[in-house]
């Protein structure tokens, strides 16, 4: 519901919110500039500054000065009417104080789009929708957080969809700001409002006699400068005219004979409120908070883009034709929040589809067992969303899959889509297993995952998928083909080839790009150490992705890649001779590298996982206290990077390291070498540390656990690490 | 701009208390501004007797009441009631524009010491009351008359 909403309403006002924050963007300069340039304030009282003016220019009808202490003056020279800026130090005129024909125009862009009444009204619509938007997506970034206590914790999740939830966060105060008052400001212009102090009567009596020197008029020596508004001379020749005054504190009338104050008004708190709101919207007499929401409104052109981006790709994998669901044999059901699972679906099903059987896919809150006559094979494809709550395709699903009896013949595999960055990966999907198995639901396949919507762990659950139906089908998911370059190798080093583990560190060079390739963003992209690479193999359409070892500033691309049995791609690579090139493209991962700062960094990998944290070590030029825990066979065999590391820590760019060796007189693995030294990692987790693990799976689950063991006793909990993003995995 | 309106006129003989029937005229206003650089201006046409004390309201170029205190002259004769030009309000107008209005007048008030005024104001730039003073005669009729800051000139003809 709220999600909906965000979308239309941001989908719908885009175009208009874009020309309104646009144009604000570029008047929110205009106060800067004012302030820039105006003379110096005074601390002196209105009769004074009067004074002066009038001795420099004695035809002087009006004095106003604006919230930003610029003083102007209105006065004739000769029978020309003048309005001047004046220096209050002296009271000359220093300058025209006519509006420029460019700020007129933003100003008119920006509160009527040039259409008048009609087109103030269109803009406090286009104020209302992003209010809208901006409320509405608090409440979204507070689910994709995991809740309202983490929506300050960094940002998850890769691409647009990150983006948008980065930017809108910095700039959401400032937007909240800028519509709420600017619907306050078109109801006052209006006449919504209820009536403000305004002036008192004009007095119907005045003493008649007329030229009093302002300098000795006691109102006008008792108001400071600071406080002015404006102050109106009485007309030439008219002994029933007066001086009116207005200040901040009211409003009212000095006879022009005696100097006597014949009427007041004080303002009124609505008064007041209009005044300062008009200040926070413009910024005019508050020009840094100008700049700051000039800055938060330039992010909405962004926001629209990114938002219409993840939109659209979530559209543009829901389409495909399904059977219908009494006769379809096999029924896919999808929980998405933001519609990228329904991609993966759609390549499953033109898979399954291409080997002859009838399909059906749908939302799994359309979860039915008795509408599905012909159905002998049930898949879950489920997001999780936030904290592990369900998807917004699959509300109320968990509730009905609890009541609803298990069908005989019915098989069932449970996929789970998420990101290993987040508390609770795949919690929903999970969940759902967990009730499949306590109901005693026939297995079709056993509970997997697939991470940051991976084509590879995609095409592992599908060949198992194959193998179980007795089908020889690769379910190939590429949702946008990014664009591959062609990467020639420098240099190999081999170790573990006689402990029966082929590992080589493969160092490329980086494709040559012209200053305007750089220029227009075509050049290859840059990347850090703990990035992606994703090379696609002869062969195969599916890319396979490891994790770089070095960033753009070393000049280099470098991975490990160990020789798996059968491996398609790790058989390329390894067999790979300098000056052979492949095929690869790059993928940022934000969430997987050491946090800006210099608090300590605990790096735990083993094998190939020792990679990127080498690449971390390698940028470490700074000497932040960094600690490398590793697990490798044998010294003599696969210690990675051996020679670099001890180098690393002469340097500095290593605090210190910890080696695990499994196959030597004292085996060990790398989560023994953490609990021998759990008091140094309690103290440096105490001391605001990180810790990033990378390697394979059971490895990391071995970490996890004794981490938790180390850090239980004091209270703190990988999940709250996690969430803080002070615990990050990058596993395969 | 043509605009014909009989509230006008009761606005004016009301206040005027003119016994009986009034015999009344078409009067066509012509106000031609100068090219000033800035949004519309705000314009309120009004009468004031030999003794300069306020009559009625003829005419309100501008829509917005939070705007009518900058018509100082005219606000200050009437504390700023829009009951004084209800019914007789248009659109302000533009720079280097020009607005034309026809009202039927009473002819009395015509030859016996009535003044038009017509006030300004414009945002951001400085109010002008009193940019046009004229006397109501019929010698005055298609008279050509300047504004001091944003009226090029200004013609009545009966």
């Amino acid at each position: 519901m709220i999600r909906s909403l965000h979308r239309w309403f941001g989908l719908v006002a885009a175009a208009l919110i874009t020309a309104i924050t646009l144009s604000g963007t570029a008047l929110s300069i205009f106060p800067t500039s004012e302030a820039l340039t105006i003379p110096a304030a005074q601390q002196i009282s209105v009769a004074e500054l009067a004074t002066r003016i009038q001795a420099v220019e004695p035809t002087v009808e009006q004095i106003r000065r604006a919230p930003s202490g610029r003083i102007t003056a209105y006065y004739f020279d000769g029978d020309q009417p003048v309005s001047s800026i004046i220096d209050p130090a002296t009271g000359t005129p220093v300058g025209s104080a006519d509006t420029s024909g460019l700020e007129r125009w933003l100003t008119n862009l920006h509160r009527s789009l040039f259409l008048g009444d009609t087109g103030r009204l269109i803009v406090a619509g286009g104020a209302v929708t992003m209010l809208t938007l901006a409320v509405s997506g608090l409440f979204l970034l507070a689910r994709r957080a995991g809740g309202w206590r983490h929506i300050l914790k960094p940002a998850k999740g890769t691409g647009d969809r990150r983006l948008h939830a980065v930017i809108s966060r910095l700039a959401l105060p400032g937007l909240l700001l800028s519509s709420l008052t600017a619907l306050w400001m078109t109801a006052a212009t209006f006449g919504y409002l209820p009536e403000g102090a305004g002036a008192p009567p004009f007095p119907s009596e005045v003493s008649g006699t007329t030229g009093i020197q302002v300098a000795s008029i006691t109102v006008l020596q008792e108001a400071p400068v600071g406080t002015l508004r404006s102050l109106g001379f009485p007309a030439a020749g008219d002994a029933t005219d007066v001086f009116t005054l207005k200040t901040d504190a009211g409003e009212g009338y000095i006879d022009q004979g005696n100097g006597e104050l014949l009427a007041w008004n004080d303002a009124n708190w609505l008064d007041r409120v209009t005044n300062l709101l008009a200040m926070l919207h413009t910024g005019q007499g508050m020009a840094w908070l100008g700049l700051l929401l000039g800055l938060s409104a330039l992010s909405v052109p962004i926001l629209c883009w990114t938002g219409l981006a993840v939109w659209l790709r979530g559209r543009g994998e829901r389409r495909g034709a399904s059977a219908s669901a009494n006769h379809a044999d096999t029924i896919i059901l999808v929980g998405s929040e933001g519609g990228a699972t329904w991609g993966f679906a759609e390549t499953l099903r033109k898979s399954l589809s291409e080997q002859g059987m009838q399909v059906h896919v749908g939302p799994m809150s359309s979860f039915d067992p008795a509408r599905w006559t012909s159905a002998r094979r049930l898949i879950l494809l489920a997001a999780t969303y936030g904290d592990g709550e369900a998807p917004a395709s699959a509300r109320g699903f968990i509730e009905c899959f609890r009541r609803t009896p298990v069908r005989q013949g019915l098989s069932l595999a449970v996929l789970g889509f998420g990101d290993r960055s987040f508390p609770a990966y795949c919690g929903f999907a999970a969940d759902v297993a967990r009730v499949a198995e306590e109901k005693g639901w026939d297995t079709l396949l056993p509970y997997n995952t697939v991470d940051r919507q991976s084509p590879q762990d995609f095409a592992r659950w599908g060949r198992d998928l194959a193998r179980t139906l007795g089908l020889g089908f690769e379910l190939n998911h590429l949702p946008t083909r990014p664009k591959a370059w062609e990467l020639s190798l420098i240099s190999r080093r081999d170790y573990g080839a006689n402990v029966q583990a082929t590992t080589v560190i493969l160092r490329f060079s980086l494709p040559k790009t012209s200053f305007r390739q750089r220029l227009t963003g075509k050049a290859f992209p840059r990347f850090e150490a703990g990035d992606l690479v994703g090379v696609l193999p002869e062969g195969s359409d599916v890319p396979r992705f490891y994790s770089l070892a070095s960033g753009t500033k070393d000049g280099f691309l470098e991975i490990c890649v160990r020789k798996q049995p059968g491996g398609l791609c790790s058989g390329q690579l390894t067999a790979l001779e300098p000056g052979q090139p492949v095929t690869a493209f790059v993928r940022s991962n934000p969430s997987f590298r050491p946090a800006r700062g210099r608090k300590p960094v605990i790096l735990i990998g083993a094998g190939t996982g020792l990679g990127p944290l080498a690449g971390f070590a390698r940028a470490n030029k700074a000497s932040r206290p960094m600690y490398l825990y590793f697990g490798a066979r044998h010294p003599a065999s696969d210690a990675l990077y051996a020679e670099e590391l001890s180098n690393w820590k002469t340097e500095g760019r290593l605090a210190d390291v910890a080696t695990a060796f499994s196959r030597t007189a004292n085996p060990a693995y790398v989560q023994d070498i953490l609990r021998k030294d759990g008091a140094r990692i309690g103290k440096l987790i105490a001391a605001g540390g990180q810790i990033l693990v990378c390697g394979g799976r059971e490895m990391a689950a071995g970490v996890a656990t004794a981490l938790s063991d180390i850090l239980t006793p004091q209270g703190v909990n990988l999940a709250t690490l996690k969430a803080e993003g002070r615990y990050a995995e990058d596993v395969y | 701009m043509r605009i014909k309106s009989l509230l006008a006129v009761l606005a004016i003989t009301t206040t005027l208390t003119v016994p009986g029937l009034a015999l009344a005229s078409e009067v066509t206003f012509t106000t031609n501004m100068r090219s000033y650089g800035g949004d519309g201006a705000y314009l309120a046409y009004y009468v004031t007797d030999a003794q300069g004390k306020y009559v009625g309201s003829l005419w309100m170029a501008g829509g917005k009441a939070r705007y009518y205190e900058h018509l100082s002259g005219w606000y200050r004769a009437t504390g700023g009631d829009t009951g004084e030009i209800n019914g007789i309000t248009g659109a302000s107008v533009g720079s280097g524009r020009s607005l034309k209005i026809t009202l039927d007048l009473a002819d009395t008030l015509f030859d016996a010491g009535y003044e038009l005024h017509i006030d300004s104001a414009v945002e951001d730039m400085r109010d002008s009351p009193n940019e046009v003073v004229v006397p109501l005669t019929s010698a005055g009729s298609g008279q050509a008359a300047t504004g001091s800051r944003y009226v090029a000139d200004f013609t009545y003809t009966r």
